[in-house]
């Protein structure tokens, strides 16, 4: 089957006053029908830069998208016109951001911002957008939909404005959904609300789901294929069960031990990475991660190491990802 | 480190010394409301935001106690209260034998030195003026710690590292460091004036995951080496399990539950524990494939007009009728676990 998203080589670069930021630099992956997929990383790892640009969101000044094909259903998105592209955002492909608070506009009323899309891209009346922007409400859960229809952004709370800004996503039947950091700015049961919502409906409909964040929790509950990315580049690309079990890159390797759980015993001392990551301006010819990378060699320094496949789903960018196996069991026969 | 340990006394106030594991703090019934005006010229009071509703809590010297709960629960605003950077409405707050609550600002000088503060935010907790080695200098200066410039400058060089930083970071500006070197320089600060008690304001929620295990590490280090005592306020159940001794539970403006760490996590007891605990992801796809998932339904309501009874009941999965209407005592249940929830137990 042909695969609903594809991101070749894609590279997005800013112009500052201290260089040229290589943002996202080099990335490929792929997104099937109905199939959620993470993107983890750290801030400014290119995370959100590499999902702005495939709907061409990056400010052009200081943004350009320099070289890379984003395939969505057979056609180049780099290569729509202005105006094809419009058709596709929103449409197509619907976003949902990190704030709540800032990205529903606030001199306008719900109602107004959800039908707005519907009867742009889906050519409903207003009594036909209306009665949908009512089922859509109450699809991600509001209560009293008509009488919030009315109502302005600031009437509502943030997990609220959340489900609205997910009610928006869906108006208009995507087939793809790209959440940047969705629940980052909610509360703990708030989070698990609208990720338990947008989960259930992503499967409900048949809806593909680009999941940006930097919870590896989030990602271990509800993705089911994991992109890591480190420095502009996805280093390490697999199944979660693969990523969490069996991490093939020192950098996921070293992400999963930074973080404490709650499901073991308390008192271990976490293992941070040491340092911290790189400056995207001054990058040279070797491995971004060589730094605090505790498994380098002298290859590392010369060469970028490509992304190469380990097995028949699980990519990793290192040299040395053969034998990290080892190393792995290793320590966890020593703990 | 240990000028603080002995008797000591400050103007007209004695201190207790307070030895490894007696009280070194006391909150009592803590309030702290937070008026609604209304009218421009003539202003009257209309409602009042019960930040804070009878809170009480003691920490002992060496322990750290996590104080969690979601946003607007009060748990920064304890914080601010204990520290006097807001003055309580009702109750009292012990430190070492002394109520901080009926001090002026001039007698809160001495507290002032031996309770230090931790800010979330690295980017708006530093001045962007200043140098880094005079962010840290200062309170030794005011305070009159050292009072040659050259001993000063030794002392923050040595803080610094202490913190992790290299020395010659004392010449940068803040806008020259990451993140995490911003909150370390905002911890060497806070060591400055050896301080017994040091309040954890949300410390390492804004940092990167790699970053925030090696502030964790450190804190953790520290605590050691200068037999530290902190109150960490957090979000994140999993950094709090991972740091505390005792852990108290929040929800609007009281606390719920409160317990050593292990019988906290694994026994968990009032309902909007459980809920929260459950709605923390694990980072391990097998282990949450197995969990169980409680997603409380509805949303936290306002403390300006919280709900009659307890104040959980609109959105508890156990409730009954006389939740609307009693406000349920925090019982102890086992000996140190503390909960408010006849329902339990």
């Amino acid at each position: 089957m042909a695969k609903l998203l594809e991101v070749k080589g894609l590279r997005t670069q800013f112009a500052t006053s201290e260089g040229t930021v290589k943002a996202v630099d080099d990335v490929t992956y792929d997104v099937d029908q109905g199939e959620t997929v993470a993107i983890v990383g750290e801030s400014g790892s290119g995370k959100s830069v590499g999902a702005l640009s495939i709907l061409r969101l990056i400010p052009d000044p200081p943004g350009k998208i320099l070289a890379g094909e984003i395939l969505f259903e057979g056609q180049d998105l780099l290569k729509l016109s202005a105006d094809e592209i419009r058709h596709v955002r929103g449409r197509k492909i619907s976003m949902v951001f990190q704030e709540p608070m800032t990205s529903l506009n606030p001199v306008l009323s719900i109602g107004l911002q959800l039908t707005e899309t519907m009867m742009l891209h889906l050519g409903l009346s207003q009594e036909q957008a209306d009665k949908r922007a009512v089922e859509l409400l109450g699809m991600v859960g509001i209560s009293e939909p008509q009488r919030r229809l009315k109502q302005y952004p600031h009437h509502l709370s943030g997990g609220m404005r959340q489900r609205v800004m997910i009610a928006l996503a869906l108006s208009c039947d995507p087939k793809l959904i790209i959440a940047d950091e969705p629940t980052t700015a909610l509360d703990v049961t708030i989070q698990a609300q609208i990720l338990e919502l947008m989960k259930n409906l992503t499967r409900e409909l048949g809806v593909a789901l680009i999941i940006i964040t930097h919870n590896l929790g989030v990602v271990a509950r509800y993705a089911d294929r994991v992109n890591v990315m480190y420095a502009g580049k996805i280093v390490e690309e697999g199944t979660a069960q693969q990523i969490y079990h069996q991490p093939r890159h020192p950098y996921t390797i070293g992400l999963l031990n930074s973080v404490p759980r709650m499901d073991l015993p308390r008192g271990q001392k976490l293992i941070p990475i040491e340092g911290s990551p790189p400056d995207l301006t001054r990058l040279d010819d070797g491995c971004s991660y060589r730094p605090r990378c505790k498994w380098r060699i002298d290859r590392c320094d010369k060469e970028f190491p490509p992304l190469a496949q380990v097995n028949d789903t699980q990519f990793s960018a290192c040299w040395r990802k053969d034998e990290l196996d080892n190393v792995l069991q290793k320590m966890r026969q020593a703990s | 480190m240990s000028s603080s340990a002995a008797a000591v006394q400050h103007g007209n106030l004695n201190f207790l010394e307070v030895k490894h594991g007696e009280t070194l703090i006391k909150v009592t019934d803590l309030k702290k409301y937070f008026p609604v005006t209304e009218g421009m010229v003539f202003q009257r009071v209309i409602a009042n935001v019960k930040a804070v509703d009878g809170v009480s809590f003691e920490i002992k010297r060496g322990e750290t106690l996590g104080l969690v709960g979601e946003s607007g629960c009060g748990k920064t605003t304890t914080g601010r209260c204990i520290l006097q950077l807001e003055r309580a409405t009702q109750g009292t707050i012990d430190f070492c034998g002394v109520d901080l609550t009926t001090l002026s600002e001039k007698e809160l000088v001495p507290v002032r030195q031996r309770i230090q503060v931790i800010f979330q935010d690295p980017y708006s907790s530093l001045n962007p003026r200043m140098k880094v080695g005079d962010i840290i200098g200062e309170p030794m200066m005011v305070h009159r710690i050292i009072a040659d410039s050259a001993g000063r400058d030794k002392r923050t060089r040595d803080l610094l590292n202490v913190c992790g930083l290299p020395r010659a970071f004392a010449e940068r500006y803040p806008h020259e460091m990451s993140g995490g070197q911003r909150q370390r320089v905002g911890i060497a600060r806070a060591l400055a004036l050896n301080p017994d008690f040091i309040i954890c304001d949300e410390a390492v929620s804004a940092l990167d995951v790699s970053i925030q295990a090696q502030v964790i590490n450190l804190l953790e280090d520290l605590r050691e080496e200068f037999h530290l005592t902190y109150l960490f306020i957090a979000h994140d159940l999993s950094v709090v399990r991972h740091l505390c001794n005792r852990v108290a539970v929040m929800y609007l403006g009281k606390m719920v539950e409160l317990a050593d760490s292990d019988e906290l996590f694994d026994n968990p007891q009032h309902p909007y524990t459980k809920a929260l605990l459950s709605a923390v992801p694990v980072p391990d796809p097998s282990v949450e494939a197995q969990r169980a998932h409680q997603v409380l339904q509805g949303e936290v309501p306002s403390p300006m007009n919280p709900p009659p009874g307890c104040v959980f009941h609109p959105r508890c999965p156990i409730a009954v009728d006389t939740c609307r209407k009693a406000i349920p005592p925090l019982v102890e249940l086992t000996p140190g676990h503390w909960v408010a929830c006849p329902e339990v137990g």
